[in-house]
């Protein structure tokens, strides 16, 4: 047992935080002799299979960057991709359903990635036994989806699964984009002094989620906020131009593990002030009662960007001026220490970092 | 949101921390345990600590439900889970609590039908769902879900659901706080008092902190205007020289405590002997089972549980960090061998643990000193 009172070398804090620090900065790894439910919840047992397993593995440029979508050029054209699966249960919920999510998830995707969404394709898996109905009704959710946001349906797939091998139906769906040649985004753009904006209130589609499954017996409005964000990203696109540094869309794991992501892929410090960021009441309450942060919980059409000071007044009224944006707000700053983590200033008044989400809170969103 | 924001203003928050920096000593340097993980969990998402001068220190006690459940008892519930037809329930944060074994989230992955519910009550539906499965509930907490649980054991027995079984880890608070204060090497001078606990035991249970061991304790809500006022209310006893338990959360908490909840939790529970506790190891009448009127609901019994007593590793100092012996980092295995991906040690595994938040947010705490 230690010595009460013998104050060990003044180095050797320094010394251990030291290596705590070389150890976040390494690249994750991934260990896990099974693939488990944290795996696919977007904190860090995902972030350890990403980095530890997939990007070595495939060693390929475009990959590095892990962005929403990876870039290529073909003949000139300057082209963006991404893919995306969808596994949300139950399968409708307030506000929309699997299939509006199908088309929303990938066509954000290439949107916060400055890339115009022109095309997708879309795989189905199908349970044995799924009612006709329900396939009838996502067809067509997707077909409105699509022509919502300017994007056509060019090729599909279709598998069948025996009864229990799937839950009713899984999608996936890929996108291709036209890179908008106004901005450079990059998950490395971000700057000390850019203004972090948010594109609305956050958590509600994860809270419409959670309140659909009826394991609460809590009765709320509370609609899930799947959207295109193309609108969006190109509003951001024509009022700062090369001022604008990167944009997320804040899914699975909300806001706080985009921010978290962007924070050590740039290597710098964000400062969020949670009194600015807007929350429907109703979403408060249920965070409140269920003892979850709705920084946390997923979205499935709010972005987060990041503006350097120069444009972020013109950028933030340019989002309010987008239908739906009304509650955009600047909710934070980029500084350059401590790198790699994000700290809020509480609404009490207190100063606490943000951190990654470790477990998983709530499987299948999305 | 009405009731609650009132509870989280700034600005009186403001007032009670300039107080506090009036009532501390120059020269003296304060250590406070919060006994009570939901504290613990408030100080940090309020960064209620920030607004504390540096010589007042909290100290995270022992009141993590979660991180106080001992290897052993996770092997045991990996044994049970794993069991042909059983599903197995527990908590959501008591999945990732590694075992000798690996924790629950991964024996989930290799196949067992392990869910997570909010409530017991949640069980004991999945539990007249499947009438052909076994379901055993995985009870963890102290007095504050143990009455949840007695009503359940009852709720099943009444409704003559037998496919239903409960596991019991409940705790009591009494006896680790002694374990604590008789611990010669303790440096703290006050205890903010579990308040979701004392709503069931009251305040009485804690007059022998006062009365034996000398030091004030104030039983306090989970708000952040609570908790400053619980330390600046532990700082006018010590100040005045007084040493008593007082109630700053009288708005839920009666003297006396909720008569009902224990009467149900007597008639289901019955203390164990001795009890685990991982980084605190054995402490006497520490540990609830249920009572032998309830055996047959007693998932210990009805499954063979290995029952091997798993020792904490050697290295790991977390009875020190808890005891306000030491600080997280100058444990050996602190952040080398003991990291929140994969932890050795209680202090380690939730993130209300002291030593995860400190692996978290120790560069940030220690910025805040220079500044």
């Amino acid at each position: 047992m230690t010595a009460p009172n013998t104050a060990p070398p003044a180095g050797r804090e320094e010394k251990i935080l030291g290596i705590i620090e070389t150890a976040r900065g390494k690249r994750a790894k991934f260990r896990d002799e099974h693939v488990n439910m944290a795996h696919g919840a977007g904190g860090k047992a995902t972030q350890g299979m990403i980095e530890g397993l997939f990007v070595p593995a495939f060693a390929s440029p475009g990959l590095e960057q892990l962005g929403d979508a990876g870039a290529l050029s073909v003949d000139g054209a300057e082209l963006a991709m991404t893919t995306d699966s969808f596994v949300v249960k139950p399968i409708r919920f307030p506000g929309g359903s699997i299939g509006d999510l199908a088309v929303n998830g990938t066509v954000n995707d290439l949107a916060v990635s400055g890339a115009q969404p022109l095309a997708l394709s879309l795989s189905l898996i199908l349970e044995e036994g799924l009612p006709a109905d329900d396939l009838r009704r996502e067809v067509e959710a997707i077909a409105a989806a699509a022509r919502a946001a300017g994007v056509e349906i060019i090729t599909g797939d279709t598998k069948v699964v025996e009864r229990g091998h799937a839950d009713s139906m899984y999608i996936c769906t890929t996108g291709l984009g036209r890179r908008d040649p106004r901005a450079t985004l990059s998950p490395q753009g971000l700057r000390p002094g850019d203004r972090v904006l948010l594109s609305g209130s956050v958590g509600e589609h994860g809270t419409a989620i959670m309140l659909a499954r009826d394991e609460f017996e809590l009765d709320a409005e509370i609609e899930s906020d799947t959207r295109s964000l193309w609108p969006v990203a190109d509003a951001l696109l024509g009022a700062a131009g090369e001022w604008l540094h990167c944009m997320r869309d804040a899914t699975r794991g909300g806001v706080a593990s985009v921010l978290n992501e962007l924070a050590r892929a740039s290597g710098v410090a964000l400062l969020v002030r949670e009194a600015a960021v807007p929350v429907h009441p109703a979403v408060a309450g249920a965070s409140e009662i269920l003892g979850i942060d709705p920084m946390y919980v997923a979205n499935e059409g709010k972005l987060v960007a990041f503006v350097a000071p120069e444009r972020a007044d013109e950028a933030l009224a340019a989002l309010r001026a987008v239908p739906g944006c009304e509650d955009a707000a600047e909710i934070g700053e980029v500084r350059a220490d401590p790198p790699g983590m994000v700290l809020v200033e509480t609404s009490f008044g207190g100063k606490r970092v943000m951190d990654q989400l470790v477990g998983d809170p709530l499987p299948r969103i999305c | 949101m009405r009731f609650v924001d009132e509870f989280r203003d700034a600005q009186l928050g403001q007032v009670l921390a300039t107080e506090i920096l009036g009532a501390v000593e120059a020269g003296r340097h304060y250590k406070v345990m919060e006994v009570c993980g939901g504290h613990t969990h408030s100080i940090y998402k309020y960064g209620v600590d920030d607004l504390l001068p540096a010589n007042v220190e909290l100290v995270h006690g022992p009141g993590c439900p979660v991180c106080v459940i001992p290897m052993g008892r996770v092997d045991d519930g990996i044994a049970i889970a794993e069991e042909p037809g059983v599903i197995f329930t527990c908590f959501g944060d008591m999945m990732r609590v590694p075992g000798s074994r690996g924790s629950l989230l991964e024996a989930k992955a290799r196949g067992a039908d392990i869910r997570m519910v909010y409530s017991p009550l949640d069980a004991l539906r999945i539990a007249k769902q499947n009438p052909e499965r076994e379901v055993v509930f995985f009870a963890i907490g102290f007095e504050t879900t143990a009455p949840s649980t007695a009503l359940t054991v009852k709720r099943a027995r009444a409704e003559g659901v037998r496919n239903f079984s409960c596991m019991c880890n409940h705790v009591t608070i009494v006896p680790p706080l002694r374990a604590l204060l008789d611990s010669p090497d303790l440096r703290l001078d006050g205890f903010i008092g579990p308040g979701h606990v004392s709503t069931v035991v009251g305040a009485r249970p804690f007059e022998f902190i006062p009365a034996d061991y000398g030091k004030p304790v104030v039983i306090a809500g989970f708000e952040p205007l609570d908790i400053l006022h619980a330390i600046r209310m532990i700082l006018a006893q010590l100040s005045d020289g007084r040493c008593e338990v007082e109630n700053q959360y009288k708005r839920v908490v009666p003297w006396e405590g909720n008569p009902r909840a224990l009467e149900a939790m007597a008639e289901v529970f019955e203390l164990r002997p001795h009890f685990e506790w991982r980084g605190l190891g054995f402490i006497s009448q520490s540990g609830l089972k249920l009572s032998d009127a309830y055996a047959e609901q007693d998932a210990e019994l009805r499954f063979s549980v290995p029952g091997v007593r798993v020792a904490d590793p050697k290295a790991c100092q977390c009875g020190e960090v808890l005891k306000g012996v030491i600080k997280p980092w100058e444990c050996k295995v602190f952040g080398t061998a003991c990291t929140p991906e994969r932890p050795i040690g209680t202090c380690m595994v939730s993130s209300e643990g002291a030593c995860a938040a400190y692996y978290n947010f120790g560069r940030f705490a220690r910025e805040k000193e220079v500044v």
